[in-house]
């Protein structure tokens, strides 16, 4: 295309005037942008900073010498958060995939197999994640089974697995359906077996069309390690909790607060940008 | 000599309605047979029935003599003698040109890598798509990813070639380089079954045309006795509709 352009091009006088005029439109808007943002938060700051409890809220809530004291046990207690969503992420991953080929697979000889995928995700999928912390966490320790680690941070991970496999799967799942059945045509026809036609056609397809739901998943699993504490784990909140109930100044749970905002925040932006490359690969996609 | 392909009677439906019905078809070595007719008058079934895409409610159809319709049979063998090109391409978006087509030679016929890549790369060449094999589908246009499907296919070495309606997703400039490829594995001695509505392309490669009307063959002959003289007031009605498109 550069090449096409002329290099002795000089905008007409014409189109001066509209690139002036555009400059004057967007120099107003910014200016209407300014002064309204300006308004509204200052309002809110002035409001809140004013307001006759502040105070005791600022007291309370964000004491920041309080804040920096603690800080080294919460970071301590996200480091198990942190490791939990690896772990367990990885565990997901494989169940998850292995939960998804069973429930899309037609092999007559699974069937069993499939049968027990399904009624797994709807299980796991239906029942709150703290009911299966609960009854894994102290469940399992009650059996008195030999061989079963009674760990609490084994079997907070093992609840979270549990669960996650089943929405992870189903997402991946989704993704497999999503594939249109002309690529499995054009697969079978030259000869691919169904399990070749899955492995190399199907699912690296499946799974890029499925990568910024899962980037949803990992941040959700990141938060909801924190409900293992309830099986008193030191985690992140399990910190917190212990230095807040101690003096009554609920610092502790601000600071852990921003300490998983600092890490999802980033991680959301991150899956948003990757959905809209996704969105804007597709569209490019053309007939497949 | 027994023919590649014979089809001896059959019956297609799609629940209630009827899609091919007592349709025989014989396709010897080294021909190219081409299936025209309106849009629904059974030529894609029949093609995915013969790659076993579909099954058939009736009647037999039989490779190289041995009968493929047989519910025993391993589909996956009977395939990989079968090359089948489809009107929307169906290339793999996720791998490369040169993966695309060396995919099917280095999975089902255990070929090795290198072996394989040189095959593709010689088949790019001689289409000229030598410079494409490290791009992916949607850098191609449609005729070059047409052409990449066709060759997809030929590198299996298939005793048989079906190609449903190849060009029809394609810009009218573009369905000439495609339908090049076609006279090119022709003249190589290709067997192939095609289904076209490039009545002029029809006239150049086929040894035999069919007309298909509600799932049966109306008329059949060379492309002269049919394209140019047919007898059948239905086959005169739809090249003459044909005609008025401006596609003869």
């Amino acid at each position: 295309m550069s090449e096409r352009v002329n290099s002795a091009w000089s905008p007409s006088s014409r189109e001066i005037q509209r690139r002036q005029a555009r400059k004057r439109i967007s120099r107003r808007q910014a200016t209407i942008a300014a002064v309204s943002s300006t308004l509204v938060l200052g309002t809110l700051l002035v409001v809140l900073l004013t307001s006759p409890g502040w105070d005791v809220v600022k007291k309370t809530f964000f004491d920041v010498g309080y804040g920096r004291k603690v800080l080294p046990t919460v970071i301590a207690g996200l480091w198990i958060n942190l490791q939990l969503t690896f772990i367990g992420g990885f565990c997901i991953g494989v169940i998850a995939l292995g939960l998804a080929l069973l429930r899309t697979t037609k092999s007559p000889a699974l069937t069993p197999f499939r049968f027990l995928a399904t009624a797994y995700v709807d299980i796991f999928r239906g029942a709150p994640l703290i009911l299966i912390i609960l009854l894994v966490g102290f469940g399992v320790p009650a059996l008195r089974l030999q061989g079963i680690s009674s760990n609490v941070i084994f079997l907070g991970t093992v609840a979270v697995v549990l669960t996650y496999s089943a929405y992870v799967a189903e997402v991946i799942r989704s993704g497999i359906l999503s594939i249109h059945p002309s690529q499995r045509a054009a697969a079978r026809s030259l000869g691919l077996t169904s399990g070749q036609t899955m492995r190399y056609v199907v699912l690296p397809q499946a799974i890029r069309r499925v990568v910024p739901p899962l980037l949803n998943d990992f941040v959700s699993l990141l938060k909801d390690t924190g409900l293992v504490s309830i099986l008193g784990v030191t985690d992140a909140v399990r910190a917190a909790q212990i230095n807040a109930s101690r003096t009554f100044n609920y610092t502790p749970y601000v600071v852990a607060a921003i300490l998983f905002l600092l890490i999802t925040i980033p991680m959301t932006r991150y899956t948003d940008r990757a959905i809209r490359q996704r969105t804007n690969a597709q569209s490019a996609e053309g007939a497949i | 000599m027994t023919n590649v392909l014979e089809i001896s009677n059959i019956r297609k439906s799609f629940d209630s309605e009827l899609v091919l019905t007592d349709l025989s078809l014989s396709v010897a070595e080294h021909t190219a047979t081409v299936l025209i007719g309106a849009s629904g008058s059974g030529k894609s079934t029949l093609l995915r029935c013969i790659n076993l895409l579909e099954s058939i409610d009736d009647g037999q159809i039989f490779l190289d003599g041995e009968e493929i319709s047989d519910p025993l049979i391993n589909v996956d063998q009977v395939r990989r003698k079968l090359g089948m090109v489809f009107q929307s391409f169906n290339l793999f978006p996720h791998k490369t040109v040169l993966e695309n087509i060396t995919l099917a030679p280095i999975k089902v016929q255990g070929k090795n890598k290198d072996e394989a890549t040189s095959a593709a790369l010689a088949l790019l060449k001689r289409f000229d798509l030598a410079d494409k094999a490290d791009q992916y589908p949607d850098r191609l246009s449609g005729g070059q990813q047409q052409r990449v499907a066709i060759i997809r296919s030929v590198a299996l070495n298939p005793r048989l070639l079906l190609l449903d309606e190849i060009t029809s997703a394609l810009d009218p400039v573009l369905v000439n380089e495609v339908l090049s490829i076609v006279r090119d594995l022709k003249s190589d001695g290709m067997t192939m079954v095609l289904a076209t509505h490039e009545m002029g392309f029809a006239t150049q490669v086929a040894d035999e045309v069919c007309f298909l009307e509600s799932g049966n063959i109306l008329e059949r002959g060379s492309a002269q006795q049919v394209l140019h003289e047919p007898q059948n007031p239905k086959t005169q009605e739809f090249l003459k509709r044909v005609h008025q498109a401006g596609r003869l």
